[in-house]
């Protein structure tokens, strides 16, 4: 079959690769009919997350048609249309059990390499590296689901792939962002970036009740869709316009009651402190590029929330930890739980609350993956969200 | 089974070192942490003098790289002296070693050096190296549950799990030891012989083929399995496995004891540890197994093994 490989850093190709095949009882095979290139592979083809291999397959957004089952896969048939979580999940541990899908205690078959990095380990994830499993990922003509008796969502007759291909990530990751912000009447919501998830953060924020939101970037196109499509009542150039003095002065001197960073470890600063973690972090004295979570943390209001769903990989320095405790502020993160919140959207999607396809600016065959990839990363011809189709 | 040098009651776990004695290789660091210190001072007041000792010809780099290391040498020494756990400072004098060795391998390159005395000095460096390696090994080892080598020269290992299934139904699994070599890695097979004996099949180390009987010495119904080999050949070893109800229905803790006596003692497993055999990890990976398929009922895979196509071709692995 063909796949999306990761050769090495800023180097992906499509290639011809063997079948997957089936490992286990409760796996079954997918014929992958829509997959997307996330904001979260560009850190990976940018080289930024470690133990990937030359070969892996990447991509962790995909859906299509169940063409295999296990035997112990008693609620899926040939022939299903399913769109699968990015986390693999077990249904039965403690933490499944709990409702953290992401942190599935058993689906980490590297888990040691996790628990170096990390600590602890947390659920294994399509074409996400080594260290997270090494599974093969959906940028494919297939790919192997497995506990797939207990992960994919069948979805009904009629509703078209590209209204329901982001439950397998972005949508469920921008809900739970303006989930975790615990929204009140009345609160305003700050976005940093306007990527995929972004947008979805901003739409979730409208969704669950925030008076208003204000939507951070720097690219002029983005903030645009912001405004037009997501619902952003305000948006800043970060470029243009001092950040903290914009925010102060549109929140009547208090600051955003949450903040959500949805940029993660590559974000981007003018300037000298800039040009320094850039440094640092090119030496490798620490990982991730943090302004846009030292930003939301200096800009919530004191008593609020930050809530990160950029992803974030390793180390940082320079973290505002007086900032945060002496204004009591509240951190809530994590990859998202995606299982729990594909069922509502999907409902949501289609009493018609959601129409997740306005971030969709390029569809490509997935011979052009490398192609997609050059366009995301670079931002060219305006783009914002790139969906393969195998 | 008590963990040497940390003390772990019934009611109350107290994690601090027992006693003010000192284990043989803490007083081993601080010969070293002295030794350190004394070729410290040597290098930075006599640069010249140890630079033509160990038969480097004296110039201008020479004598700025010696006061360099004896810099780290008095560090080194300074560091292990004052620490109540110097295990990292003696791991920086391996580092340290290790940079010594390169430097006077570049200077067998050099022209006008005393290749004798050169010679002389890199075997002294590589004996000093592989004594500030175990030193450090065993240091480290001393504080820690997960593996400890202990003063009679036997290996402990011990590592929890908690499965989030009762007691019984993991007691019950654990029981039938043909089960093992479906999470025990290096496993292949076990059979019963009697009713408390055990024949058990492994690999050991580079592929070499284990074969040993094994008793059950103690077992109390959903809480313990107790058991021990009867050969000494690959080595003695026994371990014991606990089932505890973790509280508010959260599942059942598992902990996992081993205790090998490797040929050799301390020494041996010291250099096994190493040159990477690490029981604890195994141990670890093994306990992970276990859970898997006690709560999933097999074991997850993310790449293709022989045995995964044979379990799936079996008819699965529940």
């Amino acid at each position: 079959m063909k796949a999306t490989c990761w050769m090495s850093k800023t180097d992906v190709q499509v290639r011809q690769v063997p079948d997957p095949q089936m490992l286990n009882e409760r796996d079954a095979i997918l014929r992958v009919t829509s997959t997307a290139i996330c904001g979260s592979d560009l850190h990976l083809y940018n080289g930024f997350v470690p133990t990937m291999k030359s070969g892996d397959i990447l991509g962790h957004e995909f859906m299509g048609e169940i063409v295999e089952t296990g035997p112990a896969v008693s609620d899926l048939k040939t022939g299903d249309r399913v769109v699968v979580p990015f986390p693999i999940s077990c249904g039965a541990c403690a933490q499944c059990r709990r409702g953290l899908f992401s942190l599935c205690e058993n689906t980490n078959p590297n888990a040691w390499m996790a628990e170096k990095l990390w600590g602890y380990s947390p659920a294994g994830i399509y074409g996400y590296s080594h260290m997270t499993g090494g599974y093969a990922g959906g940028q494919a003509e297939y790919v192997r689901v497995p506990f797939a008796d207990v992960n994919p969502l069948k979805i009904p007759a009629g509703v078209p792939d590209e209204q329901v291909l982001f439950l397998s990530d972005i949508l469920p990751t921008g809900y739970m962002g303006a989930e975790m912000c615990n929204i009140q009447p009345g609160d305003i919501i700050a976005v940093w970036g306007c990527g995929p998830v972004g947008q979805f953060a901003i739409k979730s924020a409208k969704v669950l009740g925030a008076e208003r939101v204000i939507a951070i970037d720097r690219f002029p196109y983005r903030l645009r869709i912001a405004r037009e499509r997501a619902g952003a009542t305000e948006t800043i150039n970060y470029e243009e316009i001092d950040l903290y003095d914009a925010l102060k002065d549109l929140t009547g001197g208090r600051g955003p009651d949450a903040c959500i960073d949805a940029v993660g470890l590559e974000a981007h600063l003018p300037g000298a402190l800039g040009a320094y973690d850039r440094l640092k972090q090119a030496t490798g004295l620490e990982s991730d590029r943090p302004h846009a979570l030292r930003e939301a943390i200096m800009a919530c209001r004191s008593g609020g929330t930050v809530s990160v769903i950029g992803v974030y990989g390793g180390f940082i320095d320079k973290f505002p930890i007086g900032s945060l405790m002496n204004r009591s502020i509240t951190i809530r993160t994590g990859q998202c739980h995606v299982q729990r919140y594909m069922k509502p959207l999907l409902e949501r999607i289609q009493k018609g609350e959601i129409d997740p396809t306005f971030i969709i600016t390029h569809r490509l065959p997935l011979d052009d993956a490398p192609r997609g990839y050059e366009m995301f990363v670079n931002k060219e011809d305006d783009c914002l969200k790139v969906v393969l189709t195998p | 089974m008590a963990m040497q040098g940390v003390t772990i009651r019934d009611s109350a776990t107290s994690m601090e070192r027992r006693g003010n004695g000192r284990d043989g290789s803490e007083r081993l660091a601080i010969g070293l942490g002295w030794f350190s210190i004394g070729l410290g001072v040597a290098e930075l007041v006599a640069p010249r003098a140890v630079a033509r000792g160990i038969g480097l010809r004296e110039h201008a780099t020479s004598r700025s790289l010696t006061r360099f290391c004896g810099l780290r040498e008095l560090a080194a020494g300074v560091g292990i002296l004052r620490e109540r756990r110097p295990a990292a400072w003696v791991w920086s004098r391996v580092l340290g070693d290790v940079m010594d060795l390169a430097l006077l391998g570049a200077g067998f390159a050099g022209r006008r050096t005393n290749r004798t005395r050169l010679a002389a000095a890199t075997a002294a460096v590589a004996g000093v190296t592989i004594v500030d390696a175990l030193c450090a090994q065993r240091l480290t080892a001393l504080s820690r549950l997960s593996m400890q080598i202990t003063a009679g020269g036997t290996l402990r290992v011990r590592r929890r799990i908690t499965v989030n299934r009762p007691a019984d139904a993991l007691y019950r699994f654990w029981r039938d030891f043909s089960n093992a070599p479906r999470f025990m890695q290096r496993v292949d097979s076990v059979q019963t012989t009697g009713e408390r004996r055990t024949h058990w099949r492994a690999r050991g180390p580079a592929g070499i083929n284990l074969e040993w009987d094994a008793d059950v010495t103690e077992e109390r119904p959903n809480e313990l399995i107790a058991w021990r080999s009867l050969d000494t050949v690959p080595f003695q070893h026994s371990g014991v496995v606990r089932f505890e109800p973790a509280p508010a229905g959260r599942g059942t803790v598992v902990t996992v004891e081993m205790e090998y006596a490797p040929p050799g003692g301390g020494l041996t497993a010291t250099a096994a540890t190493l040159l990477g055999y690490a029981p604890e990890q195994q141990a670890q990976e093994d306990l992970r197994r276990f859970k898997q398929l006690m709560e999933t009922g097999l074991v997850v895979l993310a790449q293709p093994t022989e045995a995964s196509r044979r379990s799936l071709a079996a008819g699965g692995a529940r």
